[in-house]
């Protein structure tokens, strides 16, 4: 056990600028990356893991993943200590390689405070807002056009309807399903069941998406511990294993062959299968994200529950609902109906799963002998930059 | 304020008020060109490829070797999403495929509601912004 000797550090670059009113913080952070992977004798397309703190302009990795072009990054960390993280970052990068989660981590440090951080330009403007940063490289092109998570999600659903056919029908039967789930939910914030007419006839939001197409808007939380397996051992609860893990970003990359008929999942997914070694045939119950319809549609294509396109055939006549269809998913209600506390239901989606492997789910939604399930997520935006995360667990005896 | 936001809504074209965008250095070229009616894109030298957002570094080939580069602005709509109800009425947002090659996120203007269509031929052009250099938004061609 230990790290010692599983990674070797064989790039490293210092900025030759100490003052730098011509280049921005993200370019800097960009050309230090060129300098160490120039170092090391690499290219961007190698770099698998990306760690970077803070300083760097906009969500988590996100942004600088896609300044950089870096495309095939299966491992991120934007831990923050503030001055050590980036000897936190060593440490961590090191645990990656030694798990097999990356092989190339690249680290990056860069800002300047000589110049204001976000100055110059309009700093409160969208995507500004002070601080150390010059702010997501991304902001000025597409801050300022009314984004929002419905109307980028509505892009995607758009464009999935327009290459697959799938319908605003097929899409209400999410929401269907969440609903039937969420009835046995005493703490679940929509309670009531609710049919396919009555998603369709909602008020649209943002083309195709209805009321009924989106997540609630909850306060909350939740929490979980993670032990090793001395200490499962040690305790008196039902033992839930992690099998396999997988995450991925998905951005613009430049642009060029933007396809938003398809989530980070289908990098995650794989990732997570192979390392639990089982497909999604043997999964019993999943946690779909469900920030929309169109997310859990979307993501159930690409974790391979069907075949890209066939989502919409998929999820309907209630074939996600528990004790009804052959993929019981979200059996707390989801975020469509549950809960989706601060806006991130990433939690929310272990939680139930790890309640359905312990047979503690509602006694009206568990799977009956739910020996293998995955919790599935994105954060972020589906239409613009997100990171999808998969995680697949087993109860254990 | 629905009336007008329904008038709007059901038969005029949409708009919204665009706030300033952030202009960094390294972005300064395209908004000084964008007040002069000009819409510039980046190409990297080095593997020929043209990419948006603009920026020093090219996201293709990680080549320093970048050139503005004017473009007509012309597309086709890649996706869309109209936000039906909004302190200032409908708006859509999408992403036009360039002729250069990369997608473009805007807003679509000059159009009602559902006069939108994936694959429509859009070409750009600027609206004033609140306090800021005027932005690219895209319109019927």
């Amino acid at each position: 056990m230990g790290i010692k000797g599983k990674a070797y550090l064989m790039g490293a670059f210092e900025h030759p600028l100490r003052d730098a009113p011509d280049t921005s913080t993200p370019q800097l952070h960009a050309e230090c990356a060129r300098g160490a992977l120039i170092d090391a004798g690499l290219t961007k397309d190698d770099v698998d893991g990306y760690f970077c703190a803070g300083d760097a302009p906009g969500f988590g990795g996100l942004s600088m993943v896609d300044y950089m072009g870096l495309k095939n990054v299966r491992h991120l960390d934007s831990t923050e200590t503030g001055g050590s993280s980036y000897i936190v970052h060593v440490g961590h990068a090191v645990q990656a390689i030694a798990a097999g989660k990356c092989s190339v981590a690249l680290i990056t440090l860069a800002g300047r405070p000589r110049h204001g951080g976000r100055r110059p330009g309009a700093g409160m403007a969208p995507g500004g807002g002070g601080g150390l940063t010059d702010g997501p490289p991304e902001a000025g092109f597409e801050n300022i056009y009314g984004g929002s998570t419905h109307n980028t999600y509505g892009m995607c659903a758009m464009r999935h309807m327009y290459e697959y056919g799938t319908t605003s029908e097929q899409l209400a039967w999410i929401k269907v399903a969440a609903s039937h789930h969420a009835q046995w939910n005493e703490h679940a914030f929509l309670k009531d069941v609710v049919t396919v007419e009555d998603v369709v006839n909602s008020r649209m939001i943002s083309d195709p998406l209805h009321l009924l197409d989106c997540c609630v808007v909850t306060d909350g939380g939740g929490a979980l511990i993670v032990t090793s397996p001395e200490v499962a051992r040690s305790l008196k609860r039902p033992k839930v294993r992690v099998l396999g893990a997988g995450e991925a970003p998905k951005t613009p990359l430049g642009g060029q062959g933007l396809d938003l008929t398809h989530s980070g999942a289908v990098w995650s997914g794989p990732r997570a299968f192979e390392e639990a070694g089982v497909t999604p045939g043997d999964i019993k119950y999943a946690s779909i994200y469900d920030s929309f319809t169109i997310t859990v549609l979307m993501q159930l294509e690409d974790l391979g529950f069907c075949k890209k396109g066939g989502g919409g055939k998929f999820v309907a006549d209630g074939n996600l609902i528990s004790g009804v269809g052959k993929l019981p998913f979200n059996t707390d209600g989801g975020g469509l109906c549950n809960n989706h506390p601060t806006n991130r239901g990433g939690i929310t989606k272990v939680i139930e799963a790890v309640r359905q492997l312990r047979g503690e789910a509602h006694p009206k939604v568990q799977v009956a002998n739910c020996d293998l399930a995955i919790a599935h997520g994105t954060g972020g935006s589906l239409g613009t930059r997100h990171a999808s995360a998969t995680v697949i667990m087993e109860r254990e005896g | 304020m629905s009336d007008s936001h329904e008038k709007n809504g059901a038969t005029g074209n949409m708009s919204r008020p665009i706030p300033a965008p952030m202009v960094s250095v390294e972005t300064k070229p395209f908004w000084d060109a964008a007040a002069e009616g000009r819409f510039l894109i980046k190409r990297c030298t080095e593997c020929r490829k043209a990419f948006w957002y603009p920026r020093a570094m090219c996201p293709f080939c990680m080549s320093a070797e970048t050139v503005w580069e004017e473009s007509p602005g012309e597309g086709v709509i890649y996706t869309y999403s109209v936000m039906h109800r909004s302190p200032t009425g409908p708006y859509a947002i999408g992403y036009v495929t360039l002729n250069e090659g990369p997608a473009v996120l805007t807003n679509f203007v000059d159009v009602a509601p559902d006069g939108l269509a994936i694959g429509m031929k859009v070409r750009v052009k600027f609206q004033p912004t609140e306090g800021g250099p005027p932005a690219p938004v895209f319109a019927p061609a």
